[in-house]
């Protein structure tokens, strides 16, 4: 029975052989590096909806005279440092021609230097912390950075919402959280404000101490850039303790979870966006994304679950659409779709996107100057858009 | 004593075949392949998981703060070997942090081994004199304690707070990894065919008889915490260079039972044995099982259950049914032993012919 | 305001949190008085009665889902221990305990595959999740229930332990696992039941705590499980009194180092409370001495 076992148990390791070492001709394959499971998996799920959705869209190129494939691959980053390694390496392995992602800064700086080593460009789609075009030659990114994400918020507390304290409150060990709370703190403090900064350590489920040591500090906003799992047991406990200090979030917070823990309260949630689903001075690419996304999502129950059950857009969605389409925008400069060439293409790529014109600086950020905050509808599974900001 | 000697010199001359079979796996196969990536992730837990055999298995210490000493030696490693040049972009929060020199990479590696075995030895004063399952949650609390001072903002200009550390020199062969794990695993074989790792043996065996023999409890016991979390610091340097980036987060007590798992798959008492099941472990979780994600299609047919999370669903199973059916491990406590093969073979053949 | 007022918040807040811990420490102090076993599963065993409740809930009225989640549990609980459990129990202390972690990792690993990541938000129980004031600070009502429902099936499992046939078995066998095996008691029964009356308690925890913090994700038991075991080991393995009032200090001590400012080593402390504890008093608070027959 144990010898039946155990010949049963390496046949199931040895099936995967078949799988191994496939490459693919004639196809330029576009490799999604997007957390599917841990922590982060609901915003990795949205970005990654957007990726497929443009997909379904531009599923193949001409190049000089031929027509290419377009395939997208994907694969599970679990947006943890140690596991983004083999996940890059198992990417790399499958031969792909340019990478997008991920959710998630401290992944795509893990795994940056795995691509770089086998020469193949990546665009990140929402990573903002600076570290990971800085020294990263070939990594790009169409999304605006923290340190002008905690500028715009610090402005928009002192200026808009004329908060003179503000409680800080970050995840102990999450590398996005801590970065955004130093430029929003460093912004803050150059104003003229005071910051009364904490932490809470992974795991936590009570947010009923840090919620009265906000009060106690006497803070006249709370900052707290999170996951959005955190975020709705804060909103939460706000909630059923009639908090009446308003929440300011980075663009981790641009989810229908917050959106829904918000519902039937008087708690007042502002968040930086990349995008705004309503604005009617959006251009025609926005309005036809709006649109299309929304229908190609209700038209595929999987879609919607991944989406959180609803179809309000994400703007990591948006994200996703503008990076693959990026990409595409790249490949069609390029003569075979080769990853050296996208390489070569991708600075001089500019691409007029759902968020907005995206060109490249020289470190590979994209020149974005204007963030939409916006303010979560308490009656309505809505977002109520509040200002643009730029900084100069 | 000849067929010790012997089975000494087979051994040495499988080593030189290993490394030269990896010289050429490396010159051959496609930088992209998967199968290098593993046996540098595997080797590297190989060291590990022997370290914690040395201390659980053959000591019969049952300690779960592996983790810790891992994240000292990751940690001390990345701060003392960074590039001067870099560390203003990496400590981008600190001002360029406090640490301003850069050591080469092996005085790196020994820094960080004797920087674990030194808060080992500290640790160990207080926490070995208790029973084995309080043991166990106390070095499970130091663990976490440890992990929750790396990562306070206050240490910043030292750790880096919350953020990662990268940039630090890593090594591209796979014979770098191999060539130390060697080395140390070598080390602890040595330890444990002495005089120390018969003493070992003894108070695994039975603490009170031990001591009544005349062998010094606490001393043996600090002796066996040091020397693991030496090698497990070794450990925490060179997945730091494996991976090219740490991050205090990812060094749980999750990572902990993921090494005791390979123990005792392995065999609590056999080095061989957690050497192969480390291998096993980063093969199947990492590469082998990795179809399991993804959707499948055999001709028109979706195969139902399969998307992401079902790899680590199948890999836990597995696991389970090996805990349950092969209680012992792979090797039981047994090493892997030329000469016993050889006599396997020849009493096979002695068996038909007679 | 005065020193106690502005701390009482906190204090409130940690005797609810030390109540939810309590209700888990419990199945881990019987488990382990009994088998020897620190039973990592457990705090995953609570998880999963919080994801029961979520998915039923979504098709069926809440009246039948909460007593069938409870039924699940226990029977989750009861599976566990028959499956992976029993069939180690000759073998070494090691191997029992990696079939723990085991458990603990598939079912892990079978939450994260069947959620598919995302967190579910808990089904709102109405009374429980409604919102009162006391001395200015507002809160919901299951904060005071918690300690409440806890002490009352403390004092209820004591005298089943202390009053009843089943309960003089159970304090048998975990006085001396061969002897009451000789005197006929039969181990199984013992076992099984300790195991139903520890998921029990973990389904009942799992109810109070997702109605006070409605976010459930697959390792969200996992912090609170471990510190519900150090609240068993800090009272004494195998007393459960001790492992009660260990949880409520845990909790307590908690919420009062975030109000003191240093909310970084608010974990970090509870383990170094439990060192200091294992070092002064090697049994725990209210644990019994044993003596090393040599």
């Amino acid at each position: 029975m144990k010898k039946t076992l155990a010949l049963l148990l390496v046949l199931m390791l040895a099936l995967p052989i078949l799988a191994l070492g496939e490459n693919y001709a004639g196809t330029i394959t576009i490799g999604i590096f997007e957390p599917a499971s841990g922590d982060n998996a609901a915003g990795g799920k949205q970005e990654t909806l957007g990726m497929y959705y443009a997909n379904s869209l531009v599923g193949s190129v001409e190049l000089g005279g031929k027509t290419y494939k377009l395939e997208v691959s994907e694969v599970d980053n679990q947006t943890s440092a140690d596991k983004a390694p083999a996940a890059a390496q198992t990417l790399v392995s499958r031969n792909v021609n340019v990478v997008l992602g991920t959710y998630g800064s401290g992944a795509s700086m893990a795994a940056a230097p795995i691509f770089e080593a086998a020469g193949i460009p990546a665009i990140g789609a929402s990573c903002t912390n600076p570290g990971v075009t800085l020294g990263s030659p070939l990594y790009w990114r169409i999304c605006y950075t923290d340190d002008f994400q905690g500028d715009v918020l610090a402005n928009f507390a002192f200026n808009n919402l004329d908060v003179k304290v503000a409680y800080t409150l970050n995840m102990l060990g999450e590398d996005y959280g801590a970065g955004l709370v130093n430029y929003f703190t460093r912004a803050f403090e150059k104003l003229g404000g005071t910051v009364v900064a904490d932490t809470f350590p992974e795991g936590t489920s009570d947010f009923t101490a840090y919620l009265q040591n906000a009060v106690n500090a006497g803070a006249g906003v709370i900052f707290s850039p999170s996951s959005t799992t955190y975020a709705s047991l804060m909103l939460g406990q706000a909630k059923s303790m009639n908090l009446a200090i308003p929440f300011v979030a980075g663009d981790t917070w641009a989810s229908s979870v917050i959106l829904e823990a918000v519902q039937g309260s008087e708690l007042k949630v502002y968040f930086s966006d990349f995008f705004d689903e309503n604005d009617e001075n959006a251009s025609q690419v926005s309005k036809d994304f709006v649109t299309g996304f929304k229908a190609w999502l209700n038209a595929n129950p999987q879609n919607l679950t991944n989406n959180g059950g609803n179809d309000i857009i994400a703007a990591v969605s948006a994200l996703g659409y503008d990076a693959y389409m990026t990409a595409v925008e790249a490949i069609k400069a390029t003569e075979n779709g080769s990853k050296d060439q996208i390489a070569e293409v991708l600075p001089s790529v500019s691409y007029d996107g759902v968020t907005g014109m995206i060109v490249f600086d020289e470190n590979g950020d994209a020149k974005k100057d204007i963030a939409y905050i916006k303010i979560a509808d308490t009656q309505s599974l809505n977002y109520i858009f509040v200002t643009t900001t730029s900084i100069q | 004593m000849k067929t010790k000697k012997q089975g000494l010199i087979i051994g040495f001359i499988l080593l030189a075949l290993l490394f030269v079979g990896l010289y050429i796996l490396e010159n051959t196969l496609s930088s992209s392949t998967m199968l290098l990536t593993i046996l540098k992730k595997g080797v590297i837990y190989a060291l590990i998981a022997v370290s914690m055999n040395l201390l659980n298995g053959f000591t019969g210490l049952f300690s779960l703060g592996q983790a810790g000493f891992m994240l000292i030696g990751a940690y001390t490693y990345a701060i003392l070997t960074i590039p001067v040049g870099m560390r203003s972009m990496i400590y981008q929060y600190y001002d360029g942090g406090i640490v301003q020199f850069a050591m080469p990479a092996l005085v790196g590696i020994l820094c960080a081994g004797l920087l674990a075995a030194f808060f080992a030895f500290l640790v160990g004063l207080p926490v070995l004199r208790l029973k084995s399952d309080y043991l166990a949650i106390a070095t499970l609390g130091f663990a976490e304690i440890i992990r929750a001072i790396i990562q306070y903002e206050g240490l910043g200009p030292l750790t880096n707070g919350s953020n990662l550390l990268r940039r630090f020199p890593t090594f591209q062969s796979v014979l770098y990894p191999f060539a130390a794990a060697a080395i140390c695993i070598g080390v602890i074989v040595l330890l444990i065919n002495s005089t120390y790792g018969r003493a070992f043996k003894a108070i695994r065996d039975d603490e009170v008889a031990a001591e009544a023999m005349g062998i010094n409890l606490f001393f043996h016991k600090q002796l066996s915490f040091v020397m693991s979390s030496f090698f497990a610091g070794i450990g925490g340097a060179l997945l730091a260079m494996y991976q090219g980036s740490i991050q205090a987060a990812t060094f749980k007590s999750t990572m902990t039972y993921e090494i005791l798992l390979i123990v005792v798959i392995g065999g609590m008492g056999s080095v061989t044995g957690s050497v192969i099941a480390s291998f096993l472990f980063v093969a199947s979780s990492e590469w082998w099982l990795r179809f399991l994600d993804n959707e499948m299609f055999i001709g028109s047919f979706h195969m139902p259950l399969l998307r992401s999370g079902f790899r680590m669903v199948v890999f836990s199973v597995i696991i389970m049914a090996v805990v349950l059916f092969y209680r012992r491990g792979i090797m039981g406590d047994k090493e892997f032993s030329p000469t016993r093969i050889r006599n396997r073979l020849l009493n096979r053949k002695a068996g038909r012919n007679a | 305001m005065n020193g106690f007022e502005r701390l009482f918040p906190y204090i409130l807040a940690g005797v609810s949190v030390g109540g939810q811990y309590a209700l888990i420490a419990i199945g881990y102090t019987m488990v382990y008085g009994i088998l020897r076993l620190i039973n990592f599963a457990h705090g995953d065993i609570f998880t999963v009665a919080g994801f029961f409740i979520v998915y039923m809930s979504a098709t069926m009225p809440l009246v039948v889902s909460i007593p069938m989640t409870i039924i699940l549990t226990v029977l989750l609980g009861f599976a566990v221990e028959r499956v992976a459990y029993k069939p180690l129990r000759e073998a070494p202390r090691m191997s029992i305990m990696i079939s723990a972690i085991g458990v603990s990792y598939l079912l892990q690993n079978l939450m994260w595959y069947v959620t598919g990541g995302l967190a579910k938000q808990y089904p709102v129980i109405p009374w429980l999740s409604n919102s009162v004031t006391i001395l200015s600070s507002t809160t919901k009502i299951v904060t005071i229930v918690t300690p409440v429902l806890t002490v009352t099936l403390v004092l209820l499992l004591l005298q089943l332990i202390n009053h009843t046939k089943t309960g003089m078995a159970m304090r048998a066998v975990s006085r001396d696992f061969e002897t009451a095996k000789l005197m006929g008691i039969k181990i199984d029964r013992v076992i099984s039941v300790s195991f139903i009356i520890g998921s029990f308690l973990a389904a009942v925890g799992s109810l109070l705590y997702f109605t006070n913090y409605p976010t459930v994700t697959p390792t969200v038991g996992a912090m609170p499980g471990l510190k519900a075991f150090v609240a068993a080991v800090f009272g004494g393995i195998g007393s459960i009194p001790g492992a009660v009032v260990g949880a409520f200090l845990i909790g307590i001590s908690e919420n009062l180092i975030k109000a003191f400012g240093y909310s970084t080593f608010s974990d970090a402390f509870t383990f170094a409370l439990l060192i200091i504890i294992l070092l002064v008093r090697p049994t725990g608070l209210f644990g019994e001495k044993t003596i090393d027959k040599v």
